[in-house]
């Protein structure tokens, strides 16, 4: 009886230092470790001559290891090896991002000193050296992968639907596997594919505007086909139970209700495609050739297409190499700003254009 | 009215639905679409057989080289293989890594943006990688190319001599490396996500860091989804064209010194090197060469998805 009374104030007292054992860094401590890291390499590189490269490899290391011997001192084993890890996922990503970065800085800087309006309106007939512009190959990248997309489209949604409305048995899981196969097919192998193709109508050597519409069709299908298909399914089965216990037929539940359900995500999913085959250009290269003069033409004679116009600037530029080679980069930047606009158009028509569920 | 009975019972048994004429149009219109896809597919495999029948067929002394099309073909594989193995080796534990941060590391309000810039690289046409490889990331591994053949030539991939303008195949590697990341990293972060949430909770919940709940209750769970991304990735790698084409400068020959200014071709890059200025015979060579990348990458993809397949079959979340 006695005995109790004393140990109960006492109780508390072991037990703090008990919690208190967890030691760990303070809240920024991790963040500080690598930056004190960061500190010595951005020294150490100083001392052997400045570069960025450098800095970033030393950083890295150094930051990391500081970190991690810091925590194993501070904190145990543990706790170290996870701060390993997030410094070393982190490192990663940022890693991950110098490409995106460089890439896009190169082509700017680069592609900016001829984005004028001659690039836009000439084409490359009589150009030697200076001037010139893509006029013939944006207009010829307009039409091809608009037919692509005028094939690809209405089959692909046809193959989604009935991947999601129809397909039951082996025909639904071959085709499913196949499209996936298909996605990975290497885009010049689809270039040969229409080469192949039409050289038995049209005999050897033949270049012509629709054979590049097949070829970017062969890549654009499975694309379609897929993303549609994870669209279609994301319609509601209440949507149509409801309409077949009305008594509509189920190609009219398809066309009433299900499409519009899913237009907005059908559409991003048609632009994500178009801007996935717009930038291809090896199978241009192979079916459609280049030319300098202006052709509107898709069913006769070689066309040029912007990135094999910008391929042929770089590695041909002619004499003197430096005008070619502007207008190569323009030719990417134009190229890479379409397709970023392609992008963000996909996204904008997923956000305006998505039914209003009312949740 | 019995008429109307009759169609009633109908009706209720699901199995034999009424279709009326326009039914029957539409769902043989999709149908005819699905199986137009697979016929595509066949026919590829088809028309690729019968224009490089002649290259085959052909004396040996024909084909460019003067040794068949199996010796043609054999180094292009070769640096096909070798191109796609280093992207593979970069961007596998990048791609894991990056992955791992956009699910579990990045704080949850920023995560979907770091993955839209993720995604952007996957945006960005080959022929613009090309160019940036040639112009940017070349010239910048001259320095390393120079400091590994004085220290590092006792390993034969190092052995030199080191090439002046950076087009090597390491230089390659490096620029397929950041084209399959993206996929690779698309792959990984869908299954990394998919992990049961009962697993993490329950690891956090016994007093694991973070670290050791992704390494018990993600990694295991997502293992057979970062094989199949990634082989899908060697899949893009195998049949990458231009940037490869660009950058790489090529001599033919098979070697395994990746930073030498003489380097084995690719397949692919072969093929829109010489494909417009060949003819006749070259160009069933060429093809015949288009016929083997695209066995090959069909067999990767087909066990990629085979993989990925397998594991969606088992899992949880679906």
């Amino acid at each position: 009886m006695t005995t109790t009374a004393p140990t109960r104030p006492e109780a508390p007292e072991p037990e703090a230092p008990a919690v208190r054992t967890r030691r760990g860094l303070p809240r920024f401590g991790g963040t500080g470790l690598f930056v004190a890291g960061l500190v010595v390499a951005g020294l150490l590189t100083a001392l052997s001559g400045w570069s960025w490269g450098l800095f970033a490899v030393y950083g890295i290391v150094l930051g990391t290891l500081v970190t991690y011997v810091g925590s194993r001192v501070v904190e145990g084993p543990r706790k170290a090896t996870d701060r390993l890890v997030t410094c070393l996922v982190s490192s990663a990503f940022a890693i991950a991002m110098v490409p995106l970065v460089s890439l896009v800085y190169t082509v700017v800087s680069n592609g900016i000193t001829r984005l004028d309006g001659t690039f836009f309106t000439n084409s490359m007939v009589g150009v030697v050296g200076e001037g010139g512009g893509a006029y013939h190959a944006i207009m010829g990248t307009l039409i091809i992968t608009a037919l692509a997309a005028l094939i690809s489209v209405p089959i692909g949604l046809l193959a989604a639907i009935y991947l999601v409305e129809y397909g039951r048995g082996k025909l639904k899981k071959a085709l499913t596997f196949f499209v996936d196969v298909m996605t990975g097919i290497p885009s010049i192998v689809a270039g040969l594919f229409a080469y192949a193709f039409f050289v038995i109508f049209f005999g050897p050597g033949v270049r012509f505007g629709l054979g590049g519409a097949v070829a970017l069709s062969v890549l654009m299908i499975p694309v379609v086909v897929r993303s549609s298909e994870e669209v279609l399914k994301l319609v509601p089965n209440e949507l149509r139970e409801a309409s077949y216990a009305l008594g509509v037929p189920k190609w009219r539940t398809i066309t009433k209700v299900v499409i519009p359900t899913a237009i907005a995500g059908l559409g991003t999913s048609v632009t994500l495609a178009i801007a996935r085959v717009i930038g291809e250009t090896a199978p241009l290269l192979v079916i459609v050739g280049i030319t300098a003069a202006t052709n509107f033409d898709p069913f006769d004679g070689r066309m040029a297409t912007l990135p094999v116009y910008a391929y042929y600037q770089l590695t041909q530029p002619g004499v003197p190499p430096q005008f070619g080679i502007d207008r190569a980069w323009t030719a990417a930047l134009v190229l890479i700003i379409i397709v970023m606009a392609l992008n963000v158009v996909a996204r904008l028509i997923s956000r305006f254009f998505a039914p209003k569920t009312g949740r | 009215m019995t008429s109307l009975d009759t169609q009633r019972r109908k009706d209720a048994q699901p199995p034999k639905p009424v279709r009326s004429p326009g039914d029957r149009t539409f769902a043989g219109l999709s149908t005819g679409a699905g199986i137009l896809i697979l016929l595509v597919l066949a026919g590829v495999a088809a028309f690729l057989v019968s224009e490089s029948l002649d290259a085959i067929s052909a004396p040996a002394e024909d084909i460019a080289g003067g040794e068949g099309v199996w010796a043609y073909v054999g180094p292009l594989v070769f640096g096909t293989l070798v191109a796609a193995v280093i992207a593979l080796v970069v961007a596998t534990p990048l791609g894991v890594a990056i992955a791992l941060f956009i699910t579990y590391y990045a704080p949850k309000r920023v995560a979907a943006t770091l993955g839209y810039l993720i995604d952007l690289l996957a945006a960005i046409p080959s022929v613009v990688y090309g160019f940036w490889g040639l112009a940017a990331l070349a010239p910048a591994m001259v320095p390393f190319y120079a400091w590994a053949e004085d220290n590092l030539s006792f390993i034969p991939f190092f052995a030199g001599p080191a090439s002046a303008t950076g087009r090597t195949m390491l230089t390659a590697g490096l620029v397929l490396a950041i084209m399959i990341l993206p996929i690779i990293s698309a792959i990984s972060r869908e299954v990394f996500s998919q992990a049961p949430a009962l697993h993490r909770e329950a690891a956090l919940a016994l007093g694991a860091t973070r670290w050791e709940m992704i390494k018990m209750a993600v990694l295991p769970y997502g293992k057979s989804g970062v094989i199949g991304g990634s082989m899908l990735g060697l899949g893009r790698a195998l049949g990458e064209t231009l940037a490869v084409a660009i950058v790489l400068s090529v001599s033919g020959g098979v070697t395994f010194n990746l930073i030498s200014s003489s380097n084995p071709s690719t397949i692919a890059a072969n093929i829109a090197l010489q494909f417009p200025e060949s003819s006749g015979l070259g160009v069933s060579t060429l093809i015949f060469t288009g016929l083997v990348l695209f066995v090959i990458t069909l067999a990767v993809n087909m066990l990629a998805r085979y993989v990925v397949n397998r594991r969606a079959d088992f899992s949880g979340a679906n």
